[in-house]
């Protein structure tokens, strides 16, 4: 099944088109890696994909439920009951966690099943513990953000993102603001959901992670994707010049 | 007149000049968030009016609107002023003057909140009020304490402009004993007053900051 379909994406700042034809699908289950160079619209793609960009062509699909439908090459949305319904399929891990610094770190995971899906209070708690148990982090509930290190904060946002109990995640370069120490901490988060079938999106700059944990790997610049494929296939023997070129220093 | 007799008779006015005061604070508070999100709003015809109405009541004396609340319906209408109306005056003219002020303050505290709290909550379903209220206005409430802290020390001492309206408050009192005593002793009471009314509101000021302390 189809968790996520994006087909003929388009999308242009200030007459720059920064993403051309772009056609994705990821099924249940599926963990895809999004590589490419800084601007090449990796980023932009995944903005369009969480709804916090608007995209000025093509569709978008969460579950075989339209998002944002293309009528004659422009992109129309959807009402916002709708949209609102479809956010609660998807959750988004920012490269800068943005955490709420005004919450605990139990109430920043709470908080949103609680007000935005009105589950039941002790079931949300229940839920909040379990996810800091797995994250290693069951004696910061009390915590404000500001007390985490950067790996911290970032598995307090993971865990945020997965008490909304959705459907599949996304990744903004998740450990760019973090050191090699840290960046090992989430990438092990990041493999445990992927061995737990966890259908994730991740746009990253680590390459050998993306290699070892993806299903498919999608290499984009200058907002066209240039060549996708096995991980192994693409990442170890990249066919096309300007991926050779991207992976150069990595191979 | 005693010294004692002058305190006890200025005394009589504390309750009017604190009335001003915290009616002032009552209702400019929230006035100036609504000129704030009036003033940042994408119409551009609401915000360009809003700004030149801020910038009206920044620019001008707040004596002179005092004056002008006060008398402008009786040059307009005919109508004549009562005690009670003064009052009304006073706490109209304030309450536009430092929610002018307030709106500034609030709109520097929001357009300095990072547009990743936004947009977290936007992924996880927060509506534009829900965002507003839960996650941004209290951090920016947070931020703009201490610009907060100053204009409602600037208010304290604000509030001996009534006599303009000859609105018994402390300092109109006060000035009056002046007159008719021939003394400057009623102005150092006055001085006395305002400085030990502020040094309550500096503290009562900080134990907010500190309340607010226990994240960055």
């Amino acid at each position: 099944m189809n968790i996520l379909e994006i087909e003929h994406c388009r999308k242009q700042f200030d007459g720059n088109e920064v993403l051309t034809d772009i056609s994705l699908t990821v099924s249940e289950g599926q963990v895809v890696s999004i590589i490419g160079p800084s601007g090449s619209g990796k980023s932009t793609l995944l903005r369009c994909a969480t709804l916090l960009e608007t995209m000025d062509g093509g569709s978008l699909r969460y579950l075989g439920k339209s998002a944002v439908r293309d009528e004659g090459g422009k992109s129309v949305y959807a009402s916002a009951a709708e949209l609102k319904e479809i956010r609660s399929c998807f959750g988004l891990v920012f490269q800068n966690f943005n955490l709420f610094p005004h919450y605990s770190v139990l109430k920043n995971i709470t908080e949103p099943p609680m007000l935005i899906q009105k589950r039941d209070r002790t079931e949300v708690l229940e839920t909040a513990r379990d996810l800091l148990e797995k994250m290693g982090l069951a004696d910061k509930a009390d915590a404000y953000p500001y007390q985490l290190s950067g790996g911290q904060q970032q598995r307090v946002s993971i865990a945020r993102a997965l008490a909304m109990k959705p459907k599949m995640l996304f990744f903004d370069e998740p450990t760019s603001a973090l050191d090699p120490e840290l960046t090992g901490e989430i990438l092990k988060v990041i493999r445990a959901l992927a061995a737990e079938h966890m259908t994730m999106v991740i746009v990253t700059h680590e390459m050998a992670f993306a290699r070892d944990v993806s299903d498919h790997v999608i290499f984009m610049d200058g907002g066209v994707i240039v060549e996708q494929g096995d991980p192994h296939a693409i990442i170890n023997n990249p066919s096309h010049d300007r991926t050779i070129q991207f992976l150069s220093r990595f191979n | 007149m005693t010294l004692t007799a002058m305190i006890a008779k200025m005394s009589e006015g504390l309750g009017r000049t604190c009335a001003i005061f915290f009616l002032t604070l009552l209702f400019s508070l929230p006035l100036g968030l609504l000129v704030a999100l009036l003033r940042m709003s994408k119409n551009r015809l609401v915000s360009t009016v809003t700004r030149a109405i801020i910038s009206f009541l920044r620019g001008t004396p707040l004596m002179l609107q005092l004056i002008a609340v006060a008398y402008g319906p009786f040059y307009l209408f005919g109508a004549t002023l009562l005690v009670k109306q003064k009052l009304l005056a006073i706490i109209i003219a304030f309450s536009l003057n430092y929610a002018a002020y307030f709106a500034e303050i609030y709109r520097g505290g929001i357009e300095s909140m990072p547009v990743g709290q936004y947009e977290a909550a936007a992924v996880l379903g927060y509506s534009r009020t829900q965002t507003f209220m839960r996650i941004i206005l209290p951090q920016v409430v947070k931020r703009i304490l201490p610009s907060v802290t100053n204009e409602v020390i600037t208010l304290v001492k604000d509030t001996s402009m009534a006599f303009t309206l000859a609105y018994m408050e402390m300092f109109s009192i006060g000035k009056q004993i002046a007159t008719s005593q021939s003394s400057f002793l009623p102005f150092v009471i006055a001085g006395v007053f305002y400085y030990l009314m502020n040094s309550v509101v500096a503290f009562a000021m900080s134990r907010c900051e500190k309340s607010l302390g226990y994240y960055r």
